[in-house]
């Protein structure tokens, strides 16, 4: 039944002009009604597919933000990364430097710009390293120290304890900071706000001028911004990044320039030039393909009618990954504007294959020829393509598996659309340019080109030997390599957290539990493995949410240590016996125990105001159902390449038995994902090819027809990736993909020179729209190679150089009958 | 070459205030001798009588002078720090702690450290910024006395008196609003 419907739609058809109107008549007189209601069926599909998949794009949501390069199904440990990527203390920040001018005019501008933002509740944070809330911390430090001070328990108030306590204090009176200490003496004689101001104070500070963070040679005033929104959320970063933006103009003088970095600004930039460029590369390579086809074709009938199937082609596509994915990323579409070169070979074919030889003789004849010879071709063509791209639908990066869901529906679409509507679409005046006298001119090329097959071969060897010998350094493994931020704007960003006393925060625990107050306290049960770990050197220093803001078991554990008043008075005046200070001195000190002990344990609230409540904000995070404490650590060897013995680190850990601690080294685990997605992209183009080999040898039956298919598309990839490592570029996942694509797209026109030496030479046509065909792809794709967005650009490199070798080598390897 | 001609400058200068002031030693002619000073390392004593404390507190280290704004104190005993004033950030390094101040942020203290550096600096302008200037004695055995004009420092410190010989510190008294004294002793030492 199928088949006999097919058989039907098979049969051709032919328009005819009737009082300026186009309208289709099948050429048999028998079944004449049937063949037109079959023509409109085919038509009335198409227009209602097309009416669904307007519909579809229309809802769909577009992104252009890390999305595409976050895994679909995580592990445990990659959903920890996802997180620290998408919403971390990390994501975040907003990296501000204020460059040219002098000095005083940028220390001015930090200052102006500081105020400004700090008025934004976009920002809860923003440091420039004035010291605002200097009193108010003092007072928070001073007033709580014994609810905050890490050294406060019953150890310290025993009278050993208040003797090596009162001893230090009296010591530090010797150095200059006995000016600070001294008048605090009385009323903290063991100096615990000394401790804290210690322990606060450990953090690295960047360099000072004019009372502003500088960068060390000074060129450059720094700021520091918290956004209260998500990194991943693109468009609340953006708008924090023109907020930024407009605040500096208000603030600064026209010789002063900004500079923005952070994973925020970059997603933001990253967007922009996605958009940009998709834009920009989809016009330009759509006006290429259109000006070749309308050199070929001298016909603007022609040229719109064969649009038809791309743009069908295309509006599928995005449909498709709609559907099958909620949201379509703007490199979905980039690459969507190179798949137009590869899905408007199929009316390439169809219009110059099909072109009457004989002028009279009616074009119907023609395209039932074309379905007849070329349409098998084409149709392992399509499939080959499409099982190509059916192993990218497995991939668990997602970018990769919208690649290969948009590139079956488009090319499927494509395909079809040509085959079914297309004829029936032709009228029957149209004039297309005979390609037959310089397709000629193209078989006599060919056949000279049977004499390049040595140097091929040799070509062949000699990229095989590049290969080989550079396989161990040609791959990139590092996520950062797909990242579409310029290396200037990476190294600017380097530079600028190193200057600030690198905040890039690369190794972390996170601790999730199910309440604050369980957080706080398994963080602080964590920290006594991190000491630990610090005392031995494994780890330089770490952070801790509970430094600012203790547990409330903890804070009761501390002032329960406090002794009674009276008892306080006895072990203090043992205690100082043979110490040069006066217990009378220290009326303060009993009166602030006993107010001390009568207090509550802080809360957040309670910090309002001052710097401590930026610590506990920025590395407690709540989040739906639980809270997320983060531990950052820092390693030990100073650089900024610092590597930390991570396995110590997680035997430590798991020392403790504590739940919900895990430890993470993000740029470790990024890589390690990267190097899954890379691994396993290797495994599904294998997977991919041989399905291809597979389809190939079921089709033919013929090893020997399928070696001689695949032998010029394995050289192409050869030489095109040896081309490749020898410019100095590094292969990425995309590079990858891009083999996977010149294989898929380029079997077409090995298919065609494969089916031509069966029938004893290809037609000088069939020649020619294999030329103009290869050139549409090549400009699809080839425009890629401009894009600045590594993963387009990847593909643009990889598949527009492939595919003029495909062909080349296709037409010299072809064996001579 | 600049270094002689200053040399040559200062022999003048010299000659000149010596025929026309030949018994008055001027807090001018201090300044130029002191800014003359490119020597800077010293070691030091320093006794603190503080009132709650029933014994003064002893401590000793080393200074060095870079003109004109780096000043740094290490203090090796009884416990180590190093304290390095440079420009007007002050940083202290204690424990394994750093800790980095703006001297505005502190102006109090500010005014007593700027008292010496100024003065090793010869810098009248700055001194006299903060304090009324008194000079006795003659160039081989003078007093230079400071007086807080500033109400901030004058809430920290009452006076301060140095004594010295030619181009050379050789002590620091600071006596405290509250009462409380510290006299430092400073013994010149080669640079290292």
């Amino acid at each position: 039944m199928q088949r006999r419907r097919l058989a039907c739609l098979v049969l051709p058809i032919r328009p005819t002009k009737q009082a300026g109107r186009l309208r289709y008549r099948p050429t048999l007189a028998n079944g004449q009604s049937r063949m037109s209601r079959r023509a409109s069926v085919a038509i009335a599909l198409w227009l209602a597919f097309l009416l669904v998949c307007v519909w579809l794009v229309s809802r769909a949501s577009f992104t252009a933000d890390l999305s595409a390069f976050l895994p679909s199904s995580p592990t445990p440990e990659q959903q920890l990364l996802v997180d620290q990527i998408k919403s971390g203390a990390a994501s975040r920040l907003i990296l501000i430097g204020i460059e040219g001018g002098d000095p005083a005019a940028r220390a001015r501008a930090s200052r102006n710009l500081a105020a400004r933002l700090r008025g934004d509740p976009r920002f809860p944070h923003i440091a420039n390293g004035e010291t605002l809330g200097l009193a108010r911390d003092r007072q928070i430090l001073l007033e709580n120290r014994y609810l905050l001070s890490p050294a406060v328990n019953a150890e310290r108030f025993s009278v050993a304890g208040l003797r090596a306590g009162v001893a230090d204090s009296i010591d530090l009176l010797a150095t200059s900071a006995g000016l600070f200490s001294k008048a605090l003496l009385p009323r903290d004689p063991t100096g615990e706000f000394m401790q804290l101001l210690d322990a606060m104070g450990s953090r690295q500070h960047p360099q000072m001028a004019d009372g502003v963070w500088v960068s060390r040679d000074g060129q450059r005033a720094l700021l520091l911004a918290r956004t209260r929104a998500d990194g991943a959320d693109t468009d609340a970063q953006e708008a924090a990044v023109a907020a930024i933006r407009a605040a500096f103009h208000a603030a600064a003088g026209p010789e002063l320039r900004l500079a923005l970095t952070g994973p925020g600004p970059f997603s933001v930039t990253a967007r922009a030039t996605i958009k940009g460029e998709v834009a920009t590369l989809s016009g330009l390579g759509g006006l290429i393909i259109i000006t070749i086809l309308l050199l070929v074709y001298r016909s603007p009938t022609a040229l719109l009618l064969g649009l038809l199937p791309v743009l069908s082609g295309a509006l599928a596509g995005v449909a498709a990954v709609s559907l099958g994915f909620g949201v379509v990323h703007g490199v979905t579409l980039g690459f969507g504007t190179a798949l137009m070169g590869e899905a408007v070979d199929y009316s390439i074919y169809l219009f110059t294959q099909s072109e009457r030889a004989v002028a009279g003789e009616p074009r119907s004849s023609g395209t039932a020829t074309w379905v007849a010879t070329s349409w098998p071709t084409i149709r392992i063509g399509v499939l080959t393509s499409v099982f190509g791209f059916a192993s990218l639908l497995f991939s668990g990066f997602p970018g990769l598996a919208q690649l290969g869901l948009y590139a079956i529906a488009g090319v499927v679409t494509a395909a079809l659309i040509t085959r079914f509507v297309l004829p029936r679409l032709l009228p029957v005046n149209l004039r297309l340019r005979d390609l037959s006298a310089f397709g000629r001119r193209v078989q006599v090329w060919v056949a000279w080109a049977g004499r390049l097959r040595a140097p091929v071969l040799v070509l062949f060897v000699a990229a095989c030997v590049v290969l080989v010998t550079n396989s161990d350094h040609m791959w990139n493994r590092e996520l950062a390599a797909l990242s579409p931020v310029s290396a200037a704007d990476q190294a600017l960003d380097m530079s600028m957290r190193a200057d600030l006393g690198a905040p890039d925060v690369r190794y972390l625990v996170v601790v999730t539990a199910a309440s604050q107050e369980a957080a706080l306290a398994t963080s602080e049960h964590a920290s006594v493995a991190l000491r630990q770990l610090e005392a031995a050197g494994v780890i330089d220093a770490f952070e801790s949410p509970a430094f600012y803001l203790p547990s409330q078991a903890t804070q009761r554990q501390r002032l329960a240590s406090l002794p009674p008043d009276a008892e306080l008075r006895r072990r203090f005046k043992e205690a100082i016996a043979d110490l040069p200070l006066r217990p009378d001195r220290c009326e303060p000190f009993f009166a602030d125990v006993a107010k001390a002990r009568g207090q509550r344990p802080l809360t957040r609230q309670d910090l309002e105001g001052s710097s401590l409540v930026e610590g506990v904000d920025a590395l407690l995070l709540p989040s739906p159902g639980s809270w997320t404490a983060l531990l950052p650590l820092r390693a030990s060897a100073s650089g900024a390449h610092a590597v930390l013995d991570a396995a110590r680190v997680r035997a430590a850990l798991a020392q403790t038995g504590l739940a919900g601690v895990h430890f993470v080294d993000i740029k470790g685990e990024a890589d390690r994902l990267y190097q899954g997605y890379l691994r396993e992209a290797i495994l599904l183009s294998l997977s991919g090819l041989a399905a291809i080999l597979g389809l190939l040898f079921a089709t033919t039956r013929s090893p020997a027809r399928v070696f001689r298919i695949l032998a010029p598309l394995v050289v192409a990839v050869a030489v095109v990736i040896a081309g490749l490592v020898l410019a100095g570029r590094q292969l990425t996942i995309l590079h990858l993909v891009g083999m996977l694509l010149v294989v898929a797209v380029g079997s077409n026109y090995a298919l065609f020179f494969d089916r031509g030496l069966e029938e004893g030479g290809l037609s000088p046509r069939t020649l020619a729209s294999l030329l103009v065909a290869t050139s549409t792809t090549v400009a699809g794709f080839g425009i890629l190679a401009f894009s600045s967005v590594p993963v387009l650009n990847a593909i643009g490199a990889t598949v527009g150089p492939g595919a003029i070798l495909a062909l080349v080598f296709s037409a010299i390897l072809a064996r001579r009958t | 070459m600049s270094r002689s001609i200053r040399l040559l400058l200062g022999a003048l200068l010299f000659g000149f205030t010596l025929s026309a002031q030949a018994a008055q030693f001027t807090v001018s002619q201090l300044m130029a001798a002191l800014a003359n000073n490119k020597h800077g390392a010293a070691s030091f004593t320093e006794k603190k009588f503080i009132s709650i404390l029933d014994q003064p507190v002893e401590s000793s280290g080393e200074l060095l002078f870079i003109p004109p704004a780096r000043l740094e104190k290490r203090t090796l005993k009884p416990k180590r720090e190093t304290l390095v004033l440079d420009g007007d950030v002050l940083s202290i390094e204690r424990r394994r702690q750093k800790h980095v101040l703006q001297l505005k942020d502190y102006p109090e203290v500010a005014g007593m450290i700027e008292s010496m550096r100024a003065t090793l600096a010869g810098d009248r302008k700055a001194l006299e910024r903060i304090y009324h200037l008194a000079l006795q004695g003659d160039r081989e055995r003078w007093t230079l006395v400071l007086i807080p004009r500033d109400a901030k420092v004058g809430g920290m410190v009452a006076r301060i008196r140095m004594d010295g010989s030619q181009d050379e510190v050789r002590a620091v008294e600071i006596l405290q609003a509250d009462g409380d004294r510290s006299l430092m002793s400073i013994q010149k030492t080669a640079l290292p």
